[in-house]
């Protein structure tokens, strides 16, 4: 039996004037897999992300996100997703309970399941007891495992995570993959991209994007072969360094 | 004369009533002409002890010396004598390329034409752009200048606060062998990252974790100093697998690694029967157990832990 589809893009491009930022890209990802999506800098990783995302419309082609049309019910999508990046994570001078309240009253969940989440949130993540500490207070790593399980709070189809472990250190590096982990295995989508490229290969399959387009998509294993190579670091500077577009 | 001395510095900063101990009285020093990495996550305390280096900040307790100056009293002659690339960019967004560099250049009494030499090689690939504004460059070409100017009053140290963060792979590669050619003209570099990969490029490091200095020691020393064997395993399914060795009492650490699990035994026996025993209790498939070399990341951890 197919495995259901949570993104399908066909041909999805966006060119700015006569820039061409991402040039007809054209890919699938399952349910509940891990899909890595990297990239040397300004290869179009980041403009294809927020054209899935709902947050700008394509040029052509076409994709679907959670089913949803990312032309016409691009509004729509924003509730199906979750999203998480470095740079943008949480209010710092809210607390705990009040940063998970505020994001999942956004989200549109009711009180009393901003309750119950509240609780199971605070319990997996062993923060039970701190829930008035102020955000501001939690070391980075803590903030990030935090930030990854509030972007899922409502349950999304897909959760994006823009680099979500830059800075953060060995341990905690992996604990939040074991949340990245514990996500996929309840059926959420994690879509993923990094410039770790040990985390690359804890993906399920990976696509490496050079000058806008797609340039390779399989299994890290496989890529690894293909290119023989024997880690994906290898496999990324054969391919980024074919890229004839240089920076963001 | 080693051309930079830390002695036992303390950093604390103070937010209300909260006193956060940023360094807790670090040692070390570096050699001249020499690549020393300050290998660390956010938070531990990297950009305090670059800020304390170049005279931008006061320790709470302790010594230091650049080129034989101590950053107190000498403050000015440590700034007239070192170059200093924050990790934040901090060139002038809307001069261009050629105007940042010319203005840098000034400060320092100097000009481009007279240490050309040094940042020519740099220079060359951002020079095609040298009429944009610094604002609109890319973050690989903004590193380049940024570097650039710190250069260009040929610095007999330099410090590099994190210049490769969030630079992809292909990036961080080149700058590396931009700062090994700085190396033959002999300055000394003084380098900070969170990547534990571009440990092994340094001639030299320090573990940085939460204002304590882990290890000191050549990336080589550091690694001899892992001692209990090391194994890597993978499996069908690496999740359970993960879970399975870490329930299993004789396991010390376990942690995923790429592909791979890599694990480590409370006693340093038979690490592959036992881990054949798990594999085999767990009705796991297509197991491979090898014994491996730490890197510098698995160093890391059991350093963390100690």
């Amino acid at each position: 039996m197919e495995k259901e589809k949570v993104i399908t893009a066909k041909e999805l491009t966006k060119r700015f004037g006569d820039f061409t930022a991402v040039d007809k890209i054209t890919f699938d990802v399952e349910k509940g897999e891990i899909f890595g999506f990297l990239g040397a800098n300004g290869a179009g990783k980041t403009t294809a992300m927020r054209m899935l995302c709902g947050l700008s419309l394509p040029t052509s082609g076409t994709a679907t996100v959670a089913g949803l049309d990312v032309y016409k019910q691009n509004e729509l999508i924003k509730k199906r997703i979750g999203y998480m990046s470095q740079k943008f994570s949480l209010y710092e001078d809210l607390t705990i309970r009040e940063n998970i309240r505020f994001y999942a009253g956004i989200y549109g969940l009711r009180d009393d399941k901003i309750k119950e989440k509240t609780n199971i949130l605070l319990k997996q993540l062993n923060l039970e007891g701190q829930e008035k500490t102020l955000v501001r207070d939690l070391p980075l790593g803590w903030k990030q495992k935090l930030s990854f399980s509030i972007a899922i709070v409502h349950d999304p189809a897909i959760v994006f995570l823009d680099e979500p472990t830059g800075g953060v250190d060995p341990i905690t590096r992996r604990e939040f993959w074991s949340l990245i982990y514990e996500a996929s295995a309840k059926g959420i989508t994690v879509f993923v991209t990094t410039h770790y490229m040990d985390e690359a290969e804890y993906c399920n399959r990976v696509t490496i994007m050079v000058d806008g387009r797609i340039d390779a998509l399989d299994s890290p294993a496989n890529l690894m072969k293909e290119y023989d190579t024997t880690s994906m670091d290898g496999v990324f500077l054969q391919l980024a360094r074919k890229a004839v577009r240089k920076g963001d | 004369m080693q051309p930079i001395v830390v002695d036992n510095i303390v950093m604390k900063y103070r937010v209300k009533k909260t006193v956060v101990d940023a360094l807790k009285g670090i040692s070390f020093s570096v050699d001249k002409g020499e690549i020393f990495g300050i290998i660390g996550p956010d938070g531990a305390g990297k950009t305090s002890l670059f800020r304390i280096l170049t005279t931008l900040l006061l320790a709470e307790s302790g010594e230091a010396s650049v080129d034989g100056f101590d950053v107190v009293k000498d403050f000015i002659d440590i700034r007239n004598r070192v170059g200093y690339m924050p990790g934040r960019f901090s060139l002038y967004q809307d001069l261009s390329v050629q105007e940042n560099l010319e203005f840098f250049a000034t400060i320092f009494n100097t000009s481009i034409e007279e240490n050309y030499d040094l940042v020519k090689d740099i220079y060359i690939q951002i020079e095609p752009f040298k009429t944009r504004r610094a604002g609109q460059l890319s973050g690989g070409m903004k590193q380049k200048l940024a570097l650039c100017c710190a250069l260009i009053h040929k610095p007999s140290v330099l410090f590099l606060d994190e210049p490769t963060t969030g630079v992809d792979a292909v990036s961080r590669k080149e700058f590396w062998e931009m700062l090994h050619r700085l190396k033959e003209q002999e300055i000394t570099i003084l380098v900070s990252t969170p990547y534990m990969d571009e440990a092994s490029l340094c001639d030299r490091v320090a573990l940085l974790q939460k204002g304590e200095i882990l290890s000191v020691n050549t990336p080589k020393g550091i690694i001899s100093e892992f001692k209990k064997p090391l194994w890597a395993v993978k499996a069908n399914d690496m999740f359970r697998l993960m879970n399975a060795i870490k329930e299993d009492p004789s396991v010390e650490s376990c942690y995923p690694f790429g592909q791979h699990h890599h694990v480590v035994f409370k006693s340093a026996e038979n690490g592959k029967e036992k881990l054949g025993q798990i594999a085999q209790k767990g009705n796991f498939s297509q197991v491979e157990i090898t014994s491996i070399e730490p890197n510098i990341e698995d160093c890391f951890m059991a350093l963390m832990k100690e």
